[in-house]
């Protein structure tokens, strides 16, 4: 029988007797070229958010640590900052095996003597004892916590995090897969797709596209939270309507307003429109959202939407990493003005999309980006809060606005 | 020779060094620091975009060859 849930709440036993009873072993001997066919015959894809083809990046690494003959790093990002998603941290108590599974692949796909894990300390433990289990397997596989804070989990600053010790996103170029923050090339994979990894080398390509849809093949795991009656982490198959995302989790606690999808640099959509779509790229491009990280939190429709991006634009600006000014003065400008609208004292539309639009796409990494994102979404969606506000009131939550 | 010029923001203080020696290309955000117009230097101003990338202070300010995007 072949188990294809990446995570299983059944008994809670993690252990390797456990882990090779439910999956099976990996195959005793691995074809690197074979293998990586599968994987982008599979087309599996980034699970952190940015969805970017797994194959192809593991080709960029393998290619470069040979055209260079350095021993390329490997590293399974675990970092999970965004306080929203749990995913990877419950992947990793419950699964831990699967991720140090899909690691030692990637090590061995790219030609790398070593992986690290870079783990949320809610997790650590769970995959330090893991770890200690496989002593002595082909890949030296070590854990190690992750550095706090929302950036922290972006590709370049985990990587920065192991070379370095200090979790701040380098910007690029040189790509981590050409020339990383320890000086050679490196693969940093987020451990769910690491874990999806382990599964497709077992398994196949075609047992992988059984689930999602052609063009976004597989499975993904969603934190769903917010106005929902069992909120939590599920796997679903991509592409599975919204509505029935949020009967995983027993379905709306109370009459919804909009979802937040993705994550905080994800967007707001509205809640009636989404319903039908599917979870998938393809589904949610029409809103201009995405199923990113994986988060899908309802906004029940008795709460402000504008406050609730006001708390997100002020969270997502404390959380820069201090490196770059449009991210540094940018984004706190931009938190600043969406409080003033939200409080209805007097904030401009004008001049927050002015600034939206000068952030954007600036800075070492995409958390500017991200931001502009979440906060067009917010006047997309929330738009019609707006002229309320700006004349002192809010419909929907009558409270908010003193 | 297709050239683009590229801000190093991590590097870049916002001096506006280069807004000033490149405005045909490069403007200033509200708060002083560079944003780079087009994708590409016409060849026209090549001259002058090297001249400023030579000039900033902070060396933040790249002019170097333009590909296409490709694995991060």
């Amino acid at each position: 029988m072949i188990v294809r849930e990446l995570v299983l709440l059944g008994d809670g036993r993690t252990d390797l007797a456990t882990h090779l009873a439910r999956y099976g072993p990996l195959p005793a001997t691995i074809d690197r070229a074979a293998l990586l066919r599968d994987v982008d015959g599979a087309g599996l894809t980034g699970r952190g958010g940015a969805a970017y083809p797994a194959a192809r990046k593991i080709a960029a690494v393998a290619r470069n640590a040979a055209r260079t003959r350095r021993d390329p790093l490997v590293i399974g990002n675990g970092t999970e900052g965004e306080p929203a998603i749990d995913k990877d941290k419950t992947l990793m108590t419950r699964s831990p095996h699967l991720v140090l599974d899909g690691a030692q692949i990637a090590a061995l796909l790219t030609g790398a003597p070593a992986a690290v894990i870079v783990v949320h300390p809610r997790a650590l433990g769970a995959m330090k004892h893991a770890a200690a289990e496989r002593a002595g397997g082909p890949v030296r596989l070590s854990v190690r916590r992750a550095a706090d804070g929302f950036v922290a989990g972006e590709a370049t600053a985990t990587a920065c995090w192991v070379a370095r010790g200090a979790s701040t996103p380098t910007g690029t170029p040189p790509r981590l897969s050409e020339h990383g923050p320890a000086g050679v090339p490196t693969l940093v994979q987020n451990v769910e797709t690491l874990a999806h990894l382990a599964l497709i080398a077992r398994y196949g390509p075609a047992w992988f596209r059984s689930a999602g849809t052609p063009s976004e093949p597989g499975s993904m795991l969603v934190t769903i939270t917010g106005a929902v009656r069992a909120p939590g982490v599920r796997e679903i198959g991509i592409g599975m309507p919204v509505r029935h995302v949020l009967e995983q989790a027993d379905g709306p606690s109370a009459p919804l307003r909009a979802l937040l999808l993705g994550g905080y640099s994800g967007a707001w959509a509205n809640a009636a429109e989404a319903m039908g779509l599917p979870l998938s790229a393809a589904g949610l491009a029409d809103l201009g959202a995405a199923p990113g990280a994986g988060l899908v939190a309802a906004l029940p429709a008795d709460a402000c939407g504008l406050q609730e991006t006001a708390r997100l634009a002020r969270y997502l600006a404390r959380q820069s990493a201090g490196q770059c000014g449009p991210c540094v003065f940018g984004l706190d400008a931009i938190a600043t003005e969406v409080s003033r609208i939200a409080d209805g004292r007097g904030g401009g539309i004008a001049l927050l999309t002015r600034w939206l639009g000068q952030v954007d796409g600036r800075g070492a990494c995409s958390h500017t980006s991200g931001a502009a994102r979440l906060i067009r979404s917010a006047l997309r969606v929330f738009g019609d809060d707006l002229a309320d506000h700006a004349a002192g009131r809010c419909a929907v939550s009558p409270g908010v606005i003193r | 020779m297709t050239a683009r010029l590229r801000v190093d923001y991590i590097t870049c203080g916002g001096r506006g060094i280069c807004a000033e020696l490149l405005p045909e290309l490069i403007s200033g955000d509200d708060w002083g620091f560079p944003i780079v117009t087009g994708e590409s230097v016409p060849p026209r101003l090549l001259g002058d975009a090297r001249v400023t990338a030579r000039a900033c202070p902070l060396l933040a300010l790249r002019l170097e060859p333009h590909t296409p995007s490709g694995t991060p």
